[in-house]
């Protein structure tokens, strides 16, 4: 567990991941993309249930948001979320300026953080006992962001997302449990059905 | 910079569309004539003029990065989504994209279209700016990666949109170099003491 982060007066519950991204994704009515970032987020993701607006990543740590906002520009009607452990966020703070200063209104970042490299042998993170994500994601402009308290909590700010006129950051603290699944790993595959389900490309 | 106002003409001379008269008109009509609108960058010197153009021109959707792999990002998911982007940089900026080119936009076969500002050769007084230089090609030919150096502004526009529709039609990144002998690049402005 990740306890020094935990041990803060955040009175915030240690959640799961694949957990909140069941919720998350029994939200989704309107075809609503996800990115999936590195590792667990997009084990998580895919075991959750395949989706055609499903993109995994299986590399390239800490492009998930910078992807997403990609996305969002491209089609500014759909709603984008994007899932990133904190460890990957840490390697491209700099993205939260860059989507806070574009204001994308159709985007969701959401924060797993166990303060762990959980799929390296859970080193802690240099953020685990002296960084707030989501007071680095306000700091740096994105003022709609927030730690969810519990589950319902996450789902309320799902919701809330799902309308909201701006950019949003939602922040989870979770437990140190390894993804669910294992996604398959044919990135030519998955970014041709992802464009698919986007309604980018027509299948031959 | 007077190589590169020898390069691109008198200040303040009208560029009509169809006759571009410098390097950055060149590139800026280029991303116009395959509907590339998206265009984040990392500022160079060498580039202001053609950023700045960019900002002022409604097609573009253009804004500065805090890296460059973020860039790389952002016009990737953008592809998947249906918009075209094109990344602006500086050859040390450059160097930072080796894992991204190798994990996102090659093996999932997006066409990352690069133009990159060279620094490190012909005059560079940056010693840093010279020993990163070298490892561009390097890195580019190692990942198998299209690559052109633009040196004349006769040749540019036969390149950049030659490229540009090759790196969409075969789903490939292309990094588009423009040397010095194309930019006038960055010198010093004063010769230091013998």
């Amino acid at each position: 567990m990740n306890t020094p982060a935990n041990s803060s007066a955040r009175n915030t519950r240690i959640m799961n991941r694949f957990d909140l991204t069941s919720r998350l994704i029994a939200k989704l009515k309107n075809e609503e993309a996800v990115i999936g970032g590195i590792g667990n987020t997009n084990f998580d993701l895919w075991a959750a249930g395949h989706r055609p607006q499903n993109f995994y990543m299986l590399g390239s740590m800490g492009l998930a948001f910078p992807i997403a906002l990609g996305v969002a520009l491209a089609q500014p009607n759909r709603r984008v979320f994007a899932l990133e452990g904190d460890g990957s966020l840490l390697m491209q703070l700099g993205c939260l300026s860059t989507i806070a200063s574009l204001a994308p209104k159709n985007l969701c970042m959401v924060v797993m953080d166990n303060g762990i490299y959980q799929i390296t042998g859970a080193q802690p993170t240099p953020a685990a006992t002296v960084a707030d994500i989501v007071a680095i994601a306000i700091a740096s402009g994105l003022a709609d962001s927030a730690w969810a308290a519990d589950e319902e909590d996450f789902e309320r700010l799902v919701d809330r997302s799902l309308a909201a006129p701006g950019p949003t950051l939602i922040g989870a603290r979770i437990d140190d449990k390894p993804g669910t699944g294992q996604t398959r790993r044919d990135p030519v595959q998955i970014r041709e059905r992802f464009m698919l389900g986007l309604g980018v490309r027509q299948a031959l | 910079m007077a190589a590169c106002d020898a390069q691109t003409g008198p200040e303040g001379s009208e560029a009509k569309a169809s006759e571009p008269t410098s390097w950055h008109d060149v590139v800026l009509q280029m991303l116009k004539r395959n509907d590339i609108r998206l265009v984040p960058y990392v500022p160079d010197r060498i580039l202001t003029a053609l950023i700045s153009n960019l900002h002022a021109d409604p097609f573009f959707t253009t804004f500065p990065t805090a890296r460059e792999e973020e860039a790389v990002g952002i016009v990737s998911g953008a592809w998947m989504g249906g918009l075209r982007g094109a990344v602006l940089m500086q050859t040390s900026g450059f160097a930072t994209l080796a894992n991204v080119m190798a994990s996102l936009a090659i093996p999932y076969q997006i066409p990352l279209i690069m133009f990159v500002s060279e620094r490190g050769t012909l005059g560079e007084f940056n010693y840093g700016q010279s020993l990163v230089c070298r490892t561009m090609r390097p890195v580019l030919d190692s990942l198998a990666m299209e690559h052109h150096t633009a040196t004349r502004l006769d040749q540019l526009e036969f390149i950049v949109d030659r490229s540009i529709r090759q790196a969409i039609t075969t789903q490939a990144p292309v990094a588009l170099i423009l040397s010095p002998l194309l930019t006038g690049g960055k010198v010093l402005d004063k010769r230091a003491p013998e």
